[in-house]
This record gives structure tokens, C-alpha cells and sequence, in this order.
């Protein structure tokens, strides 16, 4: 075993991925020459070649369904989407191909495309650069959303990315990216949640670059801490049993609260853990505001340990 | 190439589109139905140049796209039903018909949605080695949008190996090209990204079927070529358009270039077809139809149990991982 960051996670994961199919290639802004914005893919342009290491111009509506096209003949395309923010710019091609396809063409095609793209705020970007919306993809039926909040999953997951038939979206937290730890796993699954923490008075329910804020105010609560790790599908049996032994859950969820992913949980512990819960699910999402620059400002509108504290106490008043 | 089967099929297009036309309006097909009478030179004369391992994608008015790759009648007719026995399961209806056995990647309904992944299969073709093309339909209204110039960029910088074919029928809906864009010399547009252009007569088909046998053979070896098919829709944009924005005159003008009406008076002419002659192959493909119909009402309803298959590929159970838990 050894440590690493987990950026060099990802990197690893993507090296083995273009080291064991030749089907495999990656293309993206600046995911070559420039070692890709965040490194990851750095070093992997001298290592597989311009032909598998593809340097992009900024057209995220066309390499994007490329992607699509590249997986429909045959290979497994890896498209980096520099961050979320630019997905909006190939939201057609996500939306209207890459999760139709299958289903409008009563079965006959699949598309086993992976989108990697970063994701989140926190780091003083202003508005435009901090969007958290995973929830949106999430809501879309045909994809999968995996949030990577783990060495191992940052590791691993793009490896069960590819190897899955349809296409799976990979959400990656520059807010982790130099979190270490450990590598163990050989393998990760994309269908379900783990404990990362145990604990006996209230379910902490996220996801991605709030997990270790979830970590941290568990310690304060007693909190048993639940990683999604996949938004869709969602592993509600890991939830349940969690919630149905604590009785009491908190989502913390980075993006807005109105219509997100958060209430979807809540809406599924109602229909599905009413009669087991002690107090009404509460939720710590991002305050409904554009991400401002200032850092006390961008402080105030995000989830933070001290808000989740005081959420998981006021279920126990 | 013979010149009767260009003719019979075109006639094929036109006979299952006016029965389509027929079946709406009694209700027996729903939703949107996008004719190309008018334009069955356009659709005839490519789909004859390709090889059968070429790739195609096509728009929402592709009902003739897919009948000359090979889809049956039948199965297209059933999936305008919306049957189990239709060449999408019933699940995509007039707008997406698909065919993976035939490299039928659908007929897309977002304009200009088909272009990126056309690109993408191009450069599939390309990486795997192999020399087969792309053809890759769409009207002139897409030429409007981002993601044509963004497919014409990314293909002409990778050398990709496709067509894109533009059936320019001068509307876009209801707005007229000149209406709509600053730069109405199509060619220019694929030419101002170092793209080859090829330009065509759409109402006749024995041009179309030229210029689309040099461009599959062009980009087969050199890289993406933009063809211009300038061609007519004779009907409405769809059957709710109630076609305020042209006058009767100029449809009626075109008319007069009707692509069945002049080629078959062409091979009338040139003495190698007679009034008899066209009056069977008329009844052959009339009989086709009705097979076609017969077999969509024969066709079964999908149990609503199916309703949520194919929404993700089934995973063989060998396949999964031990640790696999949880549910959707």
C-alpha cells in the first residue's frame, strides 16, 4: 500500500485505463501539452501519444458528441470536461444523446461513454467558476453520476466507469485534490453508498468535496457519516439501514437547496423511513446565492462542519 | 448504377410518405411527421454512393434515409405506430429511427445534434484504422448552429473521414435562409475551415448520386467534404405548419422540378422506360406499401411491464462485481 494525493489518484487511474485497452483515449482542453488544468493528465500525452491523448479546442459541444459518436463505433472514449461549469456548453449532447440513445432506439446501441469533469467551489472562483450541479445530471434517467470522494474511488472508479455499457459521468473535487491516503481496493463498484464513519445519533448523508466537512462535524455528533459515492443510481438500502438505527438523518449536499439533490433524499426518507425517523430530515445545501468571490462571503454561503453541527443538534432538541 | 433503380426508389420515398400523410390523418400515426416529399432525389442519390459499412446519421425528417439503407418498410411503417415490431421498439417513432445493423445511427431531433456525433464515429473509423466514411445529414438551419461550425473546426483539424450532407430546402421551418444568416453561400461557411465543398443539383438525381459517390470516395482518402444539396420541400415543415411564410406560387414553381416527374420523362426521353413500364414499377412499390401497412397493423402494443427497460444496458449477472450491492 501506498499513500498518495488524490489527484495523483486520478492520474493513476487514467494511466491504467490507457495502458490496458487500446480502445481507451482522452480527449479535452488542455488535457495534453498543458498536463491538463488540474495535472492530472500529466505526462500522459508523452507517454500514450497525441492519438490517444487528444487536445481539444474549446467546441465542449462537439467533443462532447464525439464522445458519443467515438463510443457508438466501438471505442471508450474518456472526455474531460474541464469543469462543470463548461458542461452547460454541451448539456444537448449529454442530455439529448449520450442518455437517449439506448432507450429511442428501443435497445439497440449503447453508449459506453465516460465525461470526467471537476466540480465545486471553495476556492475563490466567483460565480461562474463554482457551480455544484450534480443534482441536475442527476435528475437524468440513461446516466450514471459517480462523485469520487475517496483515494480509492479517485482511483478506481474511472476504471468501472469504462468498463460499465452506458455512460457514466465523473465528478471530480478540486476542493480533495490533495487529500491523501491510502490505496487498497483493487476494484470499486458504481452502485453503492459506504459508511465512512460509524455512529449512533444521527445519519450524515453526502457527498464528494463535503465529505470530509461531514467527517469533521461527525466527530462533534456522534454522526455516522454516508458517502453516496453514486448519485445515480442511488443506494438507498445503505441509507436506510443507516437512518432506520440513528432515526434521525442530515443531508449535506454543496448544491442549492431548492429542487436539488438533497430534497430528493429527504423526499425518499419521507416516502420510504417516515415511521423510523424521530425528527423531520434536515438539510445543509449552499445558500441560495450565486457563489460571491469574497472568501468570508463564499465561507457563509457554502456547507460548512459548524452549520451541519447545528442542524444534526437541532433534530435532538 | 442503374438509373431504374434511382427512380424506383425515389418513388418508394414518396408512395410510403403519402401513405404516412394518409395514416396521420386518421390517427394512426401521432405525434411529429416531417415529410421529404419533394426531396427524395437528395436522400436517393447519397444513400446509393455509400458502402454498406458506412456510417449514417440523419435528421428528423429521415423516413427515406432509412428505407435506402435497408430498414424494411415494415419495421419503418410499424415504428410510425408506435409497435413492439417497429425498427425502434416503438420507442422513438417517426423522428428516431435507428438501425444498428445497418450503421443507422438515427434520426435526431435536436437540429444540428446529429453533426458532433457524426464526427465522432468519423474519428472512431479513423482511429480503428478502418476506411469507412460518415455521411452525416442536415438541413441548412443547422448551419446556424454552434454545433455545426464547432463539428466543421474538429473535422476538418482531425482529417476525419466524413460527408456532411446539406439538404438545403431554404427553410428553416418557416425562416428562409436570408433570413436567418448573414452568409447564405452554404460552401463558403464548411470552405471557411479549410474544408473541401461540393455543390449539387438536389431535384435530380443522377447529380446527387455524382457528387455523393466523389465525396464518399474523397473523404474515404483525403479527410471531410462538405456537399451542398439545394432541393425543395414540397409539403409543410410538419403536419401542423399551416405554411404562412411562402407563397403558393414558388411552391409551385419548384414543382415543376419535381425530381420523380422530370427523371422519369428523362429516362421516357432517352428510351429506357415506358409509360407501362413506370405504371408497373408504380404498382410494385404501392404494393410494398400496403405490405408495410398490413404489417404495422399486424404489429403488437409493448406490455407497459417494458416501460423502463432499455433505459440502461442489462449487465449480465457473470459480470458483476461481488461487491455489488444497493438499489436503484
Amino acid at each position: 500500500m501506498s499513500v498518495i494525493t488524490y489527484r495523483e489518484a486520478l492520474r493513476q487511474g487514467l494511466r491504467e485505463a490507457l495502458a490496458s485497452d487500446e480502445r481507451v483515449f482522452l480527449m479535452g482542453e488542455d488535457v495534453g501539452k498543458y498536463g491538463g488544468t488540474y495535472a492530472v493528465s500529466k505526462g500522459l500525452l508523452e507517454e500514450f501519444g497525441p492519438e490517444r491523448v487528444r487536445d481539444t479546442p474549446l467546441s465542449e459541444l462537439a467533443f462532447v458528441g464525439m464522445g458519443v459518436g467515438a463510443a457508438l463505433g466501438g471505442l471508450r472514449p474518456i472526455v474531460e470536461v474541464m469543469t462543470v461549469n463548461f458542461s452547460l456548453l454541451a448539456l444537448d449532447q449529454i442530455v439529448n444523446n449520450a442518455a437517449l440513445l439506448r432507450h429511442m432506439s428501443g435497445g439497440q446501441v449503447s453508449v459506453p461513454l465516460v465525461v470526467r469533469m471537476a466540480t465545486g467551489a471553495g476556492r475563490q472562483l466567483a460565480a461562474q467558476h463554482s457551480h455544484s450541479l450534480e443534482g441536475w445530471f442527476a435528475h437524468i434517467p440513461g446516466i450514471k453520476i459517480a462523485a469520487p470522494a475517496t483515494i480509492d474511488d479517485a482511483r478506481f472508479m474511472l476504471g468501472a466507469a469504462l468498463a460499465d455499457p452506458d455512460p457514466v459521468l465523473v465528478f471530480e473535487y478540486p476542493a480533495l485534490f490533495e487529500t491523501k491516503g491510502e490505496v487498497s481496493a483493487g476494484r470499486v463498484d458504481l452502485s453503492s453508498a459506504r459508511v465512512r464513519r460509524q455512529g449512533s445519533r444521527v445519519t450524515l448523508i453526502t457527498y464528494g468535496g463535503c465529505l470530509p466537512k461531514a467527517l469533521q462535524a461527525a466527530e462533534e455528533v456522534d454522526g455516522e457519516v454516508i458517502d453516496l459515492r453514486m448519485l445515480r443510481p442511488l443506494d438507498m438500502g445503505t441509507i436506510l439501514e443507516s437512518v432506520r438505527k440513528t432515526r434521525r438523518a442530515v443531508v449535506v449536499d454543496e448544491g442549492w437547496r431548492s429542487g436539488g439533490l438533497a430534497a430528493e433524499i429527504s423526499a425518499r426518507l419521507m416516502e420510504q423511513a417516515f415511521y423510523d425517523l424521530d425528527a423531520p430530515v434536515a438539510r445543509v445545501c449552499s445558500e441560495e446565492v450565486p457563489i460571491p468571490y469574497a472568501r468570508h462571503m463564499e465561507e457563509a454561503a457554502l456547507p460548512q462542519p459548524a452549520k451541519i453541527v447545528a442542524a444534526a443538534r437541532s433534530l435532538s432538541a | 448504377m442503374s438509373r431504374l433503380a434511382l427512380l424506383t426508389d425515389m418513388l418508394r420515398i414518396r408512395r410510403m410518405e403519402e401513405k404516412c400523410a394518409e395514416l396521420y390523418s386518421a390517427g394512426k400515426i401521432r405525434g411529429f411527421l416531417h415529410l421529404y416529399i419533394g426531396e427524395e432525389a437528395v436522400a436517393t442519390g447519397c444513400m446509393h454512393a455509400l458502402d454498406p459499412e458506412d456510417n449514417v446519421v440523419a435528421t428528423y425528417r429521415e423516413h427515406g434515409h432509412a428505407l435506402l439503407r435497408g430498414v424494411p418498410m415494415g419495421a419503418i411503417m410499424a415504428e410510425m405506430y408506435g409497435k413492439r415490431e417497429g425498427c425502434s421498439r416503438g420507442r422513438g417513432g417517426s423522428m428516431h429511427l435507428f438501425d444498428a445493423s445497418r450503421r443507422f445511427y438515427g434520426g435526431n431531433a435536436i437540429v444540428g445534434g446529429g453533426l458532433p456525433m457524426a464526427a465522432g464515429l468519423a474519428l472512431a473509423e479513423k482511429m480503428k484504422g478502418q476506411t469507412h466514411v460518415t455521411a452525416c445529414f442536415f438541413g441548412e438551419g443547422a448551419m446556424a448552429e454552434g454545433a455545426f461550425h464547432e463539428s466543421m473546426n474538429l473535422a476538418q483539424l482531425w482529417t476525419l473521414p466524413a460527408v456532411f450532407f446539406c439538404e438545403n430546402n431554404l427553410y428553416a421551418m418557416g425562416t428562409a435562409l436570408a433570413r436567418s444568416q448573414s452568409q447564405t453561400d452554404l460552401c463558403a461557411k464548411a470552405a471557411a475551415y479549410g474544408m473541401a465543398t461540393l455543390r449539387a443539383d438536389g431535384m435530380d438525381v443522377t447529380a446527387v448520386h455524382e457528387a455523393a459517390r466523389r465525396a464518399r470516395e474523397y473523404a474515404a482518402g483525403k479527410g471531410p467534404i462538405f456537399v451542398e444539396l439545394r432541393t425543395y420541400r414540397f409539403r409543410a415543415h410538419s403536419m401542423f405548419d399551416p405554411e404562412l411564410y411562402r407563397d403558393k406560387q414558388e411552391v409551385e414553381e419548384w414543382k415543376k422540378r419535381g425530381p420523380i416527374h422530370n427523371f422519369s420523362a428523362r429516362l421516357k426521353a432517352d428510351g429506357e422506360l415506358t409509360e407501362a413500364q413506370f405504371l408497373e414499377i408504380d404498382a410494385r412499390v404501392m404494393r410494398e406499401v400496403d405490405e408495410a401497412v398490413a404489417f404495422a397493423e399486424a404489429g403488437t402494443w409493448e406490455p407497459v411491464e417494458d416501460l423502463t427497460r432499455d433505459v440502461y444496458t442489462p449487465i449480465p449477472p457473470s459480470a458483476h462485481d461481488p461487491l455489488v450491492r444497493g438499489s436503484a
